[in-house]
Parts: C-alpha cells; structure tokens; sequence
C-alpha cells in the first residue's frame, strides 16, 4: 500500500510533536479544564472526589466579600503598579547612560544583572537579614538621624514598600539587559543627523531613544506586569502575608486556600480570576500600544 | 581637544556614578559571602566588617557535613544533588521535545498545525497557578506524590521552548531542508543531521533559561516535595532558616553555595542567555 504524499507528511508532522503534544494535553490542558470545573465547586480537598458539589458560581461572587481576598487583589495591584513603572524607567536611563557613557559596560551590565539570576529564596534569605533590626537598612536609616527607624518587614506600613524595593533590585538587571539589546539595533544615522542640528542629550534621549525603543518597553511592561502579578516568593519566605494582611497577595493566598485549608474549589477561582485579570492587562495594552508604541 | 578632554572626564565621571550604583547592587552578595565566613555572633556586628579578620571555613564544612563537621545534619548536599538532576533532566527533555516540535510546526506542512500552534498560544497567557491545584490533585491520584516525577513530567514540555524553536527554524531557508529530501534523507535524518546543527544556538538560549527556572522554583517544589529525601535546594533553604535561624552564618554560607553555580553558568555562556530570556520572560 502506498500513502499518499500528504498522508505521510501529516504522519511525519504528528510523530514529531508526539512527545510534546502529551506534554501539553497532561499538564496544561486537562488540569486548565479540571481547574475551570473546581473553580465552579465548593469542593476541599479532605473530602474526597466523591464529595465535589457543584455550586455554580457563587464563589466568585462569595470572594468579593473576603476580605483576605481583597487586601490580597488591593496589595497585588499596588504592588504591580509600584514595580512595573519604577523598573522600566530606571532600566531605561541607565541602559541609555551606560551605552553612551560609560567605560567597562559589561561588567556594570553583569553586576546588575546577578540578582536577576540568583535563587529568589536565596536572595530573599539575605535580604530578610538586612531588613532585620540589626541590619544594615535599619543601621543606614539610624545613621540619617532617624531615632525609632521602621521594622521593615515587621511593620504594617513599611512591609509592602520593603519588598518593592527588593523586587525592583531583582528585576532591574534583566530590563537593563532587555533594553540594551535593542539600543544596539537604534538607527545610527538619525543620531548624527540630530547631531548636525545641534540636538542636546536630552532633546535626543525625549525625541528618539524613548520612541524608538517603545517596541521594548511594551513588551517589559507587559512581562513585568505578568510577573508582578504572580509574586509569592517572597512573601512566603519574608513575611508570610503579614503583618495583618499587609503583605497579602493574589498567588499567596491561592497558595495558602488550596494547600493549608484544602480549599480547592475557591482556590480554583481565585487563579481564575488572576488570568482574567493578567489576559485584560494584556489586551488593553495591546490596544492602547498603538498610541504609543512607534515602529 | 579640549572638547575631547572634558567628554573624557564625563565620561569618567558617569562611569563612576553608574558603577558604584550597580556595586550598591552586589552589595547583598558581599554580605552575604561576608557573613558566611563569620562566627554567628560577627555576623551583625557593627560597623560591618566587610573582610572578617580571621576566615571561619568552618561554616562551610557545617553545612555541606564535610568530615562530620555538622551538629545537625542538614542534608545539603542531597538538596544539591536533586536540584541539579532535576534540572538537567528537565533541560534534556524540554530542549529535545521543544526541537522535535518546533522543527515540525516551522518546516513540515502537515494538516491541522496552524489549529495546534493557535492552542499553544492561547494557552500561554494561562498562569501557573490556574494548574497548580488540578496538579497537585492528579498526582495524588496517580500515586506519584512523594517522588521528583511531580516535577520532572510537567517539566518536559514548555510552551515558550516549542515557540523559541519554531522561531528558530523559521528562519532556516525551505531549500536546505527541500534539496535533502531530492537526496532521498528521511524527515528525521534531516532533522538529527542538518536542522539540530543549525538549531544549536537557540537549543543553549533554551537551555539555559529551562536551568534557570528550575534551580529557581519554588512553588512546585514547595506543593510538591514532601519530605527531606525529595527537597531541592530553594526548599532546603527555606527549612534551614526555619531550624537555625540564628545561626545566621551557617544560613549564609547555605545561600552562598546554592548561588554560585548560577554564576558561573551564567557568566560562561551569557551571550545565549540573554536571548533565551527574551523569548522566555515569563515562565511557561
């Protein structure tokens, strides 16, 4: 018997992404599926499967009135728009600066960019040590002339910004990095043409690098956006959501509804609602990067 | 000349204002590797004594169990030995799955692969944690809990690597592949022979951020690994600041030992690196 041409090319297609399409449909696709279903179920997980009651949708209606829930959407979301802007400005000038001004470009590149790759447990580990009343944060606060400096990690109002910044050190590098690789690709005959109009640094960095390189920043922010949204780390290993519900975020509690109360089906929903609201950023962005993203 | 001079001294200038910034930014590494060598009570000592006067090796030793050194053995070393099997399975598998699949979705036209890729697209704006929970369920099902597969099968297939490939392959030209085929060279034979060759570039960009992520990951690892025999270094770390949290020294030397091969990894083969990372930005 012989196949016809197209029958084989389908075969050779399929036998390529065989292993790849198990991959997917195990672990992607049949638990996104069972995820949607126990999203709809008030189902904990001591029970048993025999036990999963379908509830319709009420706890997407019940987690409005969850106050943990809200602390934790209010503080992800004060936290995303905090880390994204704060991030893609400051990568942005100093990938600029370093690339027009500076000697030993790589290894600054480098040092910046080693929080980036370091184990965030690791780094989250040194950081809770710094931020520790005998560390140097409080000590550099002290030396200002600050008599009762805040608890860091331990205070309701400093907790939050205390893991801002160690956030933003970690990310830093890899937008710097982001961004320097797109310098490289700046058209170079538009510069000396600025050049011979008598163009300053800054009326070049405002009218060309900032347009020219908005392909980039939409992509980091809406990277960084993702990840932002998505931060547990650490919160589980420096503050466990406190003090109060001050550190509280979207990722920490479904982590701590599904696997310290075994509640499955709320947990379910919770994420639900963080990939609604991850796909909605996107999609505004991508709509509104018409108006400023240049080509 | 004059102009030339004063841009030089700019430049100086800047060089040294960015530069101490991204020092200030290694500074918790420096303490970190500073306090690894300290006895527990120098450790947050102050003014800090950036180079102790006399170097504790000891702590090392404490941590790794070298020579019965430890008081409490806090398996480290096995912690260590997981992370890097783990991860290096997992670079293995997801960089041969990504190729196999990446090559067929750019180059072979067989029916019904536009609707496949579309599904993988759709489904990388999905979160982790929408599937950690059906996860963690199905493992428990399969019996599969309690051993590192929770973390090695998921960990074979990435959506990005499959998208980084076939981004990859797009660009070889159509005759390479089509003036094998006149030769007689089976579809695999051109793959292993001609495509794999090509690929390499882009199969270390994949490689090293499929490395990256799992010597980093923590929540699977956190969900998943449920006792000692199974921990990965992020999950060791954790449980070593639980136990001797005031043994800050020994915490330090831990975190120092799980950072540094990252590191080297990096700094030896960053050019492919920072490709990688921009295909693989966010996790999947």
């Amino acid at each position: 018997m012989k196949l016809s041409r197209q029958l084989k090319t389908d075969l050779t297609g399929y036998v390529f992404i065989l292993p790849n399409i198990i991959g997917f449909l195990l672990f992607t696709l049949v638990p996104m599926v069972f995820s949607l279903i126990i999203s709809f179920t008030d189902w904990n997980y001591t029970q048993g499967f025999g036990n999963i009651q379908w509830n319709g949708g009420v706890n997407f209606v019940e987690m409005w009135g969850d106050k943990w829930f809200t602390d934790s959407l209010i503080n992800t979301i004060v936290f995303a728009v905090t880390v994204v802007p704060l991030t893609a400005v400051l990568a942005l000038v100093l990938a600029v600066v370093i690339d027009r001004f500076c000697f030993a470009r790589l290894p600054i590149r480098l040092a910046m960019f080693m929080p980036y790759i370091s184990n965030v447990v690791a780094v989250a580990i040194v950081w809770v040590m710094m931020y520790s009343p005998w560390g140097p944060f409080t000590r550099m606060v002290q030396m200002v002339g600050v008599e009762t400096p805040p608890q860091w990690l331990g205070d309701y109002t400093w907790a939050l910004p205390a893991i801002i910044i160690m956030t933003i050190w970690s990310g830093l590098g890899y937008s710097v990095m982001i961004y320097t690789s797109s310098i490289s690709s700046l058209p170079r005959d538009v510069y000396e043409a600025a050049d011979i109009d008598g163009a300053g640094e800054v009326t070049k960095f405002f009218k060309l690098t900032v347009p020219f390189l908005s392909p980039t920043t939409f992509f980091l922010v809406i990277t960084t956006f993702i990840t932002s949204f998505q931060v547990f780390a650490p919160i589980q290993i420096m503050t466990r959501g406190g003090p109060g519900t001050s550190t509280h975020v979207l990722v920490y509690y479904i982590y701590t509804a599904a696997f310290n109360f075994y509640r499955m089906g709320y947990a379910a929903s919770m994420s639900w609602i963080l990939f609604v609201i991850l796909f909605t950023i996107t999609l505004v962005q991508w709509r509104g990067q018409k108006k400023w993203v240049s080509y | 000349m004059t102009y030339s001079v004063k841009r030089l001294i700019n430049r100086i200038l800047v060089t040294l204002l960015i530069g101490g910034f991204a020092f200030t930014m290694i500074v918790p590494f420096l303490w970190m590797i500073s306090a690894s060598i300290k006895l527990p009570l120098d450790v947050m000592q102050l003014p800090i004594k950036w180079i102790p006067d006399y170097f504790y090796i000891e702590n090392y030793k404490q941590v790794w169990n070298i020579g019965g050194a430890a008081i409490r053995d806090y398996q480290f070393g096995l912690a260590y030995y997981n992370s890097v099997k783990i991860a290096l399975i997992n670079l293995a598998g997801s960089v041969l799955t990504s190729t196999l699949a990446g090559y067929a979705f750019a180059k072979i036209k067989f029916r019904g692969r536009t609707a496949v890729f579309f599904l993988y697209l759709a489904t990388m704006m999905i979160p982790p944690q929408v599937t950690l929970i059906p996860k963690f369920v199905m493992f428990n099902w399969l019996g599969l809990t309690g051993t590192h597969l929770t973390l090695i099968l998921p960990g074979l297939v990435t959506i990005t690597g499959t998208f980084l490939m076939r981004q990859f392959f797009m660009q070889v030209p159509d005759e390479l592949r089509e003036s094998a085929h006149v030769d007689g060279a089976s579809e695999i034979r051109i793959w292993a022979q001609i495509m794999v060759p090509i690929a390499k570039p882009g199969m270390a960009s994949l490689a090293m951020i499929v490395f990256l992520w799992n010597w980093n990951n923590y929540l699977d690892a956190l969900v998943f690994l449920n006792n000692w025999r199974l921990y990965t270094i992020p999950i060791s770390l954790t449980n070593f600041i639980e136990e001797s949290v005031t043994q800050y020294n020994l915490v330090m030397a831990a975190s120092s030992s799980a950072l540094v091969p990252v590191f080297i990894i990096f700094l030896i083969g960053q050019r492919f690196f920072v490709k990688g990372l921009m295909a693989g930005a966010v996790k999947g």
